[in-house]
């Protein structure tokens, strides 16, 4: 018997991902390679230069830049403050269930619907945001933060760390259930302090959690699409645009409607996600784990 | 214990709980505003400087949102999407997880490989080649593009947590029933899907909320109105020309509140799914 009955069991999946993930993959690269008229029709073979016309755009500096730092900025920040929250919700304490469920709320929302309440938040005239921190006396004037090439980044960074916390908190608390007590018992046996266990015996055992929470957040951070697309859309240009907002505004929003220049750049965003599936795979041990 | 470490105990616990309380008024005063802002007045919603609260509450504003006729359109359209796209994703991956956690075959490596490579990219990385796929195919404004791109995209959460929950089922149950005469997919439907209930519930609350929740591929191909889903949709509330901050903000409660309450009843299952590989 061959491995039909494989062929059989695996095949709507297999369908599914051939129609639906490796199909457009082909496409991608192919519109990357072609030239299209406004309206969408194709108007022959380009060879390689849609990639030096994407090298030739002005925004390019600043789009790679903005990305660099989006990611980077967000998976720092999330890293960090979910270790301390994971640590705190490690613990015992009265009401930790309904603080866990609090914490399910940002995730499970539609991150657009978020987006759309931060534009709100970040209001010149009518968010609370300025309000409160005017009453607090840590502003002296209202800002507009998401019109001000000074604060929109940021502004759009704090939401963005808003909403990868949940999942990476809830990661590292999974890390932190698979240590076992015992490891705890014999630092307090040795008189270690509560920080120098945490450093000595909890961090090292996190690692684990630890990278795989980095590196899927890194792929999600830098695939994330609504953000920026709202919290950034009023203002023209592409001074604060990351390569994926860059990539869709060339191929459906811009004058330019330039699905080549686009596919170009969505295949240089593939590339960048497949290797950090490579370091996941690496960071996992896959191989041993499936092979 | 001696009274003063009892003591000091109760007074950690309460900085604990503090601190807990602290992180969960954070996390949720954002959405306190926008449960605040969907019950205000239209008139309220440009009064300076900005209130939190409404100075009248005005609940009718659900029910208009409720009765809009777009809206109904949009919540039509989601559910359409999202149930039939996670009925999909159950009906593919039930097989799939079932066989590859119960042999091994040349290419099953492979195949779990894939997979978790779907599970990483994002249709908003393929978004400008799913659209010229979509373009040239002529499903640009159906259901059915939304439809097979959501399953798709979800399928592998599905997979990992069906595969892992088969894996615990023992197979002395499966080879008795065999022993009773039933075949393979009689074995799986009668014995081993009703013991996975819940890894299957998981499984398909996480697909109806990823598409539930999904936007950037709605946007690129749902341009007809009455097609468009409620992430797309309810933005129209909000626009250069109207400024229905309230209307939006009470379509986005009715959005997300059923969805946090299923989300939170999966929430033990969560890591398993999204980390796959890395638990072994």
């Amino acid at each position: 018997m061959g491995h039909w009955p494989a062929l059989l069991w695996l095949g709507p999946s297999l369908a599914l991902i051939a129609a639906v993930v490796v199909y457009p993959v082909a496409a991608l690269v192919r519109a990357s390679l072609s030239r299209y008229s406004i309206t969408g029709l194709y108007q022959g073979s380009m060879g390689a230069s849609n990639y030096t016309r994407l090298l030739e755009q002005e925004a390019l500096v600043t789009v790679v830049a903005n990305t660099l730092i989006w990611v980077v900025a967000i998976v720092v920040v999330t890293i960090a403050a979910s270790l301390g929250i994971a640590q705190l919700l490690n613990e015992e304490f009265p009401g930790r269930r309904l603080v866990r469920w609090t914490l399910i709320v940002p995730w499970a929302a539609s991150l657009i619907m978020t987006s759309k309440l931060f534009v709100w938040l970040y209001d010149y005239y009518f968010g609370l945001l300025n309000q409160v921190l005017i009453s607090l006396r840590l502003l002296a004037a209202p800002v507009d933060w998401l019109g001000n090439d000074a604060t929109v980044m940021g502004a759009m960074i704090v939401v963005g760390i808003f909403v990868s916390v949940p999942f990476t908190t809830y990661v590292v608390l999974a890390g932190l259930s698979a240590i076992p007590g015992d490891v705890y018992e014999a630092a307090r046996v040795d008189g270690a302090s509560a920080w120098r266990t945490y450093r000595s015996v909890t961090l090292p055992l996190l690692r684990p959690a630890l990278l795989v929470a980095v590196v899927l957040n890194v792929i999600y951070v830098f695939n994330s699409f609504p953000i920026v697309w709202t919290l950034n859309d009023r203002n023209p240009g592409f001074a604060h645009d990351t390569m994926i907002t860059y990539m869709y505004k060339i191929a459906f929003k811009s004058a330019l409607r330039d699905v080549g220049l686009a596919a170009a750049l969505g295949c240089v965003n593939v590339l960048v996600i497949l290797l950090a599936v490579g370091v996941y795979l690496r960071t996992v041990s896959w191989r041993e784990a499936e092979a | 214990m001696s009274p003063i470490a009892g003591r000091r105990r109760v007074v950690s616990r309460a900085a604990l709980s503090s601190a807990g309380f602290a992180l969960a008024l954070v996390v949720l005063a954002p959405y306190v505003v926008m449960v605040c802002t969907a019950l205000k007045p239209e008139a309220e919603l440009r009064i300076t400087p900005p209130r939190l609260l409404p100075l009248e509450s005005r609940l009718g504003n659900f029910l208009d949102v409720l009765g809009d006729p777009s809206f109904r359109g949009w919540l039509r359209a989601s559910l359409v999407v999202a149930l039939t796209s996670t009925a999909i994703v159950v009906l593919a991956a039930t097989p799939a997880a079932y066989y590859t956690a119960r042999h091994r075959f040349p290419g099953r490596s492979a195949f779990l490989l894939l997979v978790l490579v779907t599970q990483m990219f994002s249709p908003t990385a393929l978004v400008v080649g799913l659209y010229r796929q979509f373009f040239e195919l002529g499903l640009v404004d159906t259901y059915a593009a939304l439809i097979v791109t959501n399953a798709a995209f979800n399928l592998a959460f599905a997979v990992w947590i069906l595969r892992a929950f088969f894996a615990t089922i023992p197979r002395e149950i499966e080879e008795a029933a065999a022993v009773d005469g039933c075949g393979r997919l009689r074995t799986l439907a009668r014995v081993v899907l009703p013991l996975s209930l819940p890894a299957i519930v998981t499984a398909v609350i996480f697909a109806f909320i990823a598409a539930w929740n999904e936007y950037v591929v709605a946007l690129t191909l749902m341009t007809d109105p009455a097609r468009k889903p409620l992430t797309v949709g309810i933005t129209s509330y909000v626009t250069a020309y109207v400024q229905h901050w309230n209307y939006l903000f009470a379509a986005s409660v009715l959005a997300i509140v059923p969805v946090v309450v299923l989300f939170a009843l999966i929430e033990r299952h969560l890591v398993g799914g999204l980390t796959a590989g890395s638990v072994k």
